[in-house]
């Protein structure tokens, strides 16, 4: 800045160059990026792009793409009556399981920083297995399956909860707390080995600090000094639990098919795929991409908004 | 970490301040819960794919297996030595995806997190952010897209369509770069007096010293490699990855139930045991992933 208050006459011409000097001095840092930026424009940045674009016009990949501006976000929301149903159930899929999941994966990484180190690295295992296993999610529909034999129905019955077997995966009823239930038994996911591994990096003396201050047990110490030398773990956990509860739909399609019955467990996802893959409705499914990539970006934003105020 | 043990040994001695017992048994309650609860699936998923047949159709159905049995392993082999494109096929594509795909995607954004972490230069901003930014939404908001831009470029049906895109990945560049504030300065300041070029510096020092950071993102890599069937992007049936064949014995219906549950283990059981065996290094790195503000 003092260089270009040093020549009142034409500041810009100097900024221009001094950018440009820059920029030259720097080559070597552009050529170590640019394979990570090439590779992330081509397959992460346009794709967004040209999803906002498509997302304004009729195209079935057959014939040209031809601009229909607002029409497919008004036909979503005033035509869709299985959009709406979708927008409802990945809303409260995502309000239930991200904020659930998040505090769970907090809580039990905390637990389990309190144990000790053998018995803390076997429990790590056990909680964070479900959500790298693959598809053994598959397993919760043998486990509810519908018949008085199903594991669940059965177990119910014996203790008198419920009289007759209960449809778990075909009644429209129930079949949203059944996805909401695997979903958060899989919830353990990256965010919850960032609270467990930043847990262990707390600095120790500013717990013994605390103690000489008057913190008298675990709880005013998790408010007043964990959590506040933890909060770039805790963005970095709720970036992760928001992106993956908006994107719910394989545990549904695997859970209770595709198309479930009257459309009660059908996600946001499951419709994206029913237009892309199905219907060949490219901009009609590039508008439910443009949608969710929104809400998924808008929800980070406030969460971010949210947690600066943490321990504050 | 001769330090580290020793506090840990003298906490596990003397109870820390601020912790009664009775709090230290509810923990211990409450996690023995909740833990038998997110293992029993996993246990039932183990313990159906050692079940002979007469259990697995039992009616009513029985948890446990009571005569444990490989027939089911030996019955998957069968069944895939008959296989149109040999098994060894499916292996070697999936192993041959999952070291391109890793290797690429460890250097690709080292690389790049090394001088968005070291060097502020013009667009270093932008660039971080986006990345940060990209973390937010999921692949699959973009896949309609993604795909229409592989046909354009004519990787469809070729490897380039899965490995390519896997090089330059977020949480990788994310994570290394958060790593890479460890790295001291003045390291890299002296080795360029040295004469070092930045190649050279980051290669035979950076790396090094980072080394827990790419074992963990070479574990992230191999967890989703593993599990990369090859979707939309490839048909012929030689080029096919592991997993697909085996989800492809999945909808084999009821005559495959004892088959499909051994591929059900396998698929499960690889992601799990690279896990245990480097769960220390995956948590040193998760430790420094935060989102600075």
């Amino acid at each position: 800045m003092t260089k270009t208050a040093a020549c009142p006459v034409s500041p810009r011409p100097g900024l221009l160059r001094r950018k440009r000097r820059e920029i030259a001095k720097n080559w070597d840092a552009y050529l170590f990026t640019a394979p990570f930026y090439l590779i992330f424009f081509v397959f992460t940045v346009l794709p967004v792009l040209i999803s906002i674009v498509l997302s304004f016009t009729y195209y079935n990949i057959l014939q040209p793409p031809t601009f229909i501006g607002l029409q497919n976000y008004f036909n979503l929301f005033l035509n869709d009556e299985t959009f709406l149903i979708a927008f409802k159930n990945t809303m409260l899929i995502a309000l239930i399981t991200g904020p659930i999941g998040y505090l769970a994966s907090f809580l039990f990484a905390w637990f389990i920083n309190e144990l000790n180190p053998k018995l803390r690295a076997v429990m790590v295992v056990v909680f964070y297995a479900p959500s790298i296993s693959g598809n053994v999610y598959m397993v919760w529909s043998i486990l509810f399956s519908g018949d008085a034999y199903g594991y669940i129905n059965a177990f119910l019955m014996n203790f008198g909860i419920i009289h007759q077997p209960v449809q778990w995966l075909t009644d429209p009823q129930t079949m949203l707390p059944v996805v909401i239930l695997v979903m958060l038994w899989m919830s353990l996911g990256s965010g919850f080995l960032a609270f467990v591994a930043g847990l262990q990096t707390v600095d120790r003396s500013m717990y013994e600090a605390g103690y000489v201050e008057g913190i008298r047990n675990r709880w005013q110490e998790l408010w007043y000094i964990t959590l506040p030398s933890m909060k770039p773990q805790l963005l970095f956990g709720a970036v992760m639990s928001i992106t993956s509860s908006f994107s719910a739909g394989d545990v549904t399609t695997a859970l209770c098919g595709f198309p479930s019955t009257d459309y009660a467990a059908h996600t946001m996802l499951n419709h994206l795929n029913d237009y892309g893959n199905i219907r060949f409705e490219m901009g009609y499914a590039c508008a439910i991409a443009t949608l969710l990539f929104i809400m998924m970006v808008g929800c980070n934003q406030i969460i971010q908004r949210l947690l600066r105020k943490v321990g504050t | 970490m001769a330090a580290k043990a020793v506090s840990l040994k003298s906490r596990l001695k003397r109870r820390p301040y601020g912790r009664s017992r009775v709090g230290n048994l509810l923990n211990f309650l409450v996690l023995a819960g909740v833990g038998v609860v997110m293992a029993l699936p996993m246990v039932y998923a183990v313990s159906s794919a050692f079940k002979p047949l007469d259990e697995l159709f039992l009616f009513p159905p029985r948890f446990l297996v009571r005569q444990p049995t490989w027939d089911n392993f030996s019955d998957l082999f069968r069944l895939m030595s008959f296989s149109w494109v040999p098994f060894t096929r499916y292996m070697f594509n999936t192993l041959l995806l999952a070291v391109l795909a890793t290797a690429g995607n460890v250097v690709v954004c080292s690389m790049a997190a090394y001088m968005l972490e070291k060097r502020k230069f013009p667009g270093s901003g932008l660039m971080y952010h986006s990345v940060v930014l990209a973390l937010m939404f999921s692949g699959a908001v973009t896949a309609i897209p993604n795909y229409l831009i592989m046909a354009e470029i004519g990787w469809i049906d070729t490897y380039f369509a899965l490995i390519v895109p896997a090089f330059a990945t977020p949480i990788g560049l994310f994570l290394m770069k958060q790593f890479m504030g460890v790295v001291h300065d003045s390291l890299i300041e002296s080795a360029k007096l040295d004469g070092a070029n930045e190649w050279q510096i980051f290669w035979r020092i950076v790396m090094p010293i980072v080394r827990p950071a790419w074992q963990t993102l070479i574990i992230f890599s191999f967890q989703s490699t593993w599990n990369m069937t090859g979707g939309t992007f490839i048909f012929s049936e030689e080029l096919k990855t592991l997993p697909s064949a085996l989800n492809q014995v999945l909808q084999g219906g009821i005559a495959r139930t004892g088959v499909s549950c051994a591929v059900a283990l396998l698929i499960m059981i690889i992601p799990i045991a690279v896990f245990i065996a480097s769960e220390s290094q995956v948590l040193e790195t998760m430790g420094s992933s935060g989102i600075k503000e």
